[in-house]
């Protein structure tokens, strides 16, 4: 597609993606971990549902990642690679995965910052493994969905009216 | 950029309502949030200041149907449209799979309308995008007041056309919107493409839904 690069993943990109996060809620007692693409859109979720509108909040954080590295390089700094939202009941630690995803971790008492951000660096280190391969593997990031929708226009067209 | 989740069976695509401020683009989300059923759509975020004047972006996702059973979702994002916010401005357009140009038909906004043309064309360009090959509509807003300036004079100044170089796509090809008018056209001995666009008055609903229609049809097209 002209312009933006697309990605896409198979369903065992997928499984090796949930059992990273996991094993990662495992290891560091967090709640709920959500992956967004940078572009807003909510890529898989693993741990207690979230209870919130999660096509929302993906958008709002991609959004919030964005400003943090725009604030990031005004001050110097080639990017903010982890940001920590800290409420007093509940918080959030977001990472960046292979430049293109975000880690997004909710977490509560039941753990301590230092405990997720410890256990978040090597979950972030075995995601980006993963993403890089995955990214490597259809080239340029262009996605191998050419032709995904061939033969479909008349579906489009009806889906139009 | 489209997101194509296998596992779930999803395809996610961006659009972005573009244009200047107070040109209508948070009006085309509120219509068509109020519109389409609570079944199909998301909930619509607004990041405004207290005088609801666009401060990073409005949001609203929205389930379009199933093709070759994916459900296909589109996020619709607007910018703010002011000058001043331009760096946010510029955030919203990552990965961007369509775009929407709200132009303000008065003709004291003529000169906003290009130079925010103008701005987006920047803005793309430093993305690498190139907006002349990617799904784009432009709607004519406000079509209703006394002050609206001629298409014509709105489709000079912000509709010009782009040469088409490829010679697979230099052919004459009508605008099917408007009889009597081209999409692709030979001009002055050159082939020019023109973006498809739409009159509406957004206030009302009045072509809301055809720009939205119009432009996800593009975008699904590129998928195909």
């Amino acid at each position: 597609m002209a312009g933006a690069a697309s990605w896409s993943f198979s369903e065992s990109d997928f499984k090796q993606i949930e059992q990273h996060l996991q094993a990662f809620l495992r290891e560091s007692n967090a709640r709920c971990a959500l992956l967004v693409d940078r572009t807003g859109q909510l890529v898989a979720t693993v741990g207690d549902p979230p209870k919130f509108d999660s096509a929302a909040f993906a958008s709002l954080t991609a959004a919030d990642f964005s400003a943090n590295d725009q604030l990031a390089k005004m001050i110097g700094e080639a990017e903010f690679a982890s940001l920590v939202h800290q409420g007093e009941k509940e918080s959030m630690y977001l990472a960046d995965i292979a430049k293109r995803v975000i880690l997004v971790v909710l977490f509560d008492q039941r753990t301590t910052l230092g405990l997720v951000k410890l256990k978040g660096k090597s979950a972030v280190e075995k995601l980006n493994k993963v993403f890089e391969e995955m990214f490597n593997r259809v080239g340029t990031g262009q996605a191998p969905q050419k032709g995904l929708l061939e033969g479909a226009e008349d579906e489009i067209d009806k889906l139009f009216g | 950029m489209s997101m194509i989740n296998y596992a779930s069976r999803e395809i996610n695509c961006k659009l972005v309502y573009y244009g200047p401020g107070l040109g209508g683009k948070t009006t085309n989300l509120e219509h068509i949030y109020g519109k389409v059923s609570p079944n199909t759509r998301g909930k619509m975020i607004s990041l405004a200041t207290e005088t609801e004047r666009t401060l990073f972006f409005d949001f609203l996702p929205v389930d379009l149907g199933t093709i070759r059973g994916f459900k296909t979702r589109f996020h619709l994002y607007t910018v703010p449209g002011q000058v001043y916010y331009n760096a946010s401005r510029k955030l919203i357009l990552k990965g961007v799979d369509g775009l929407v140009f709200v132009a303000d038909s008065q003709i004291e906004r003529m000169e906003a309308n290009v130079e925010s043309m103008q701005n987006l064309y920047d803005n793309m360009a430093e993305y690498g995008y190139d907006l002349t090959r990617i799904p784009f509509v432009i709607q004519y807003n406000k079509r209703d007041l006394p002050n609206a300036a001629p298409i014509k004079d709105l489709q000079a100044a912000l509709n010009p056309g782009w040469p088409v170089d490829n010679a697979a796509q230099q052919k004459v090809t009508p605008d099917p919107a408007h009889p009597g008018e081209h999409l692709v056209e030979q001009a002055g001995g050159q082939w020019v493409g023109h973006a498809s666009y739409v009159e509406a008055v957004a206030v009302r609903g009045d072509g809301v839904f055809d720009t939205l229609k119009s432009v996800s049809k593009l975008v699904l097209k590129t998928l195909s």
